[in-house]
């Protein structure tokens, strides 16, 4: 990383002001992930509407990174590192955008299961995927912020015990499904929450592929280890 | 689908090389201006040299057509050769090498004499042309070729210092394209002109690279990044990366060079 101030001072303001912006963002979603999963944990539903609520000001805010974003190219016609900024901001602020609607859509839902039959272990199976990605997301906003190349590294090879996760909870929720069709509606539920949050796990591994990406000019080369995509599951096997 | 073939062609990379220049070193006097420059610059390619003023891009890019010559306390060594002869050999004369190597300067520099034979200059002195007629095809094809011929042709005989600035640089690329070069050496071409008339030269440049070897220093990183397929950035005399156009616009090896594309003080 080049350390070095730009003979143009206000460049330097403009690629912080857009910077600080991204890490502000970071910071809320890492929140609505942590009270999403409150939240749903509590069967909060004040804290799941305050997430809810609180999604708009994330979408507004991505709003105002693009357009920063464009500015600073139309403007200041970024290079090297600079460019690279630019273009892994509009990226990670996307995959930012994303991963706070996954946790209004977890809000809403935890809304809905207050009303409907516990699923034994599923609790708690989420509670640890959850907090698995929390500290995933945290540490690729990290590794942004220090440009720390093996921080973003490690968070990308953590993204397989995440998946792991989901897979067994999907076949735990396939498996009380067929138990009990009264299950289905909560399962259903609790499956898109899983799901949702395996897709806020892939969108930390992408925000640390960004990060490599600015530090380096390349993106990983090699092929991460990825659990099962599909997991085979059939009524046959019940 | 068409366009993706264009986009194809102008993707693969010229591999032949046209000049070839190892350990040239540049003195002026005490000075030690360029040191240790070893490049290969390739054939049918835009290559830009960028750096600050003072880092030798100039002085490397006189060298090609022995334009030093001409400076008496200047002493080139190295070998720099053109098709793999060596053009500071003792059988090579300047001027003939100078018809193979164009040049095109700063400050557009017409002759005092009409826009046609400013062109003309050139092939008759070299005797490229047999008669009339043959002068006036290569006069026209070399004021089409520099995208001048649509304004200036009826008026070819007015002097071509009457020009705009633009239409003045256009004339003198049309009197350098006029003795069919197989280089053609641009010292900042751009560096009076307007946006518009810069654009023009720029999309000058691109149809010629379809035809020869260009070399392009400029001050202007935009126009680097525009018009070239490789790039050279020289600091303090070194040559101190050279690279395809796009690596060192979006992911320079070197320190120094990314400093200075940045717009950061190197």
């Amino acid at each position: 990383m080049n350390n070095e101030r730009h003979i143009l001072s206000a460049f330097d303001r403009d690629l912080e002001a857009v910077q600080a912006m991204v890490v502000k963002m970071g910071g809320m979603v890492e929140s609505a992930i942590h009270d999403a999963a409150s939240a749903l944990d509590a069967r909060d539903d004040e804290l799941a509407e305050a997430v809810r609520r609180r999604d708009k000001a994330i979408d507004a805010l991505e709003h105002q990174i693009n357009d920063e974003a464009a500015r600073l190219i139309a403007l200041r016609a970024p290079r090297a590192t600079d460019l690279r900024m630019v273009l892994s901001i509009i990226k990670i602020s996307a995959s930012l955008e994303r991963v706070g609607d996954y946790a209004k859509n977890i809000a809403k839902r935890s809304h809905v299961l207050g009303d409907l039959p516990a699923i034994p272990g599923s609790g708690m199976a989420l509670r640890r995927m959850s907090a698995a990605v929390e500290t995933m997301m945290k540490d690729a906003l990290d590794s942004y912020i220090q440009r720390d190349v093996a921080l973003a590294e490690d968070v990308r090879q953590r993204d397989l015990e995440v998946d792991q996760m989901y897979n067994a909870l999907f076949r735990e929720f396939l498996t009380h499904m067929m138990e009990d069709a009264r299950n289905i509606t909560a399962c259903m539920h609790l499956h898109f929450i899983a799901k949702n949050i395996e897709r806020m796990g892939d969108h930390a591994t992408g925000i640390a592929e960004q990060v490599i990406y600015l530090a380096t000019g390349g993106l990983p080369e090699d092929t991460r280890p990825k659990g099962e995509s599909v997991p085979r599951m059939t009524t046959e096997g019940a | 689908m068409n366009d993706m073939r264009v986009a194809e062609a102008r993707m693969q990379q010229q591999t032949d090389t046209k000049i070839s220049a190892r350990g040239v070193q540049v003195h002026y006097g005490d000075k030690h201006a360029l040191k240790d420059v070893n490049v290969d610059i390739l054939d049918k390619t835009v290559t830009a040299f960028i750096g600050p003023s003072g880092c030798g891009k100039s002085t490397f890019l006189r060298c090609i057509n022995r334009m030093n010559d001409t400076i008496d306390i200047c002493r080139v060594a190295g070998r720099i050769a053109l098709d793999g002869e060596d053009i500071y050999d003792r059988r090579v004369d300047p001027v003939q090498l100078r018809a193979r190597v164009g040049m095109v300067f700063q400050k557009p520099n017409p002759f005092p004499k009409s826009i046609y034979d400013n062109v003309a200059y050139g092939p008759r002195i070299h005797g490229l042309a047999r008669n009339r007629a043959e002068l006036d095809e290569i006069v026209e094809k070399s004021l089409r070729g520099a995208a001048l011929w649509n304004e200036v042709k009826d008026r070819l005989n007015d002097p071509g210092t009457g020009l705009s600035g633009g239409q003045q640089q256009r004339l003198c690329i049309a009197r350098a394209v006029a003795t069919q070069p197989e280089v053609l050496l641009m010292d900042e071409p751009c560096s009076a002109l307007d946006p518009i008339a810069t654009g023009q030269i720029e999309e000058l440049i691109d149809q010629l690279r379809t035809e020869f070897s260009l070399v392009i220093v400029t001050h202007s990183m935009q126009q680097a990044a525009r018009v070239s397929q490789k790039t050279a950035f020289f600091h303090l005399g070194n040559l101190v990366e050279y690279g395809s156009t796009e690596d060192i616009f979006t992911n320079p090896r070197d320190p120094r060079t990314e400093s200075y594309i940045s717009g950061r003080i190197g």
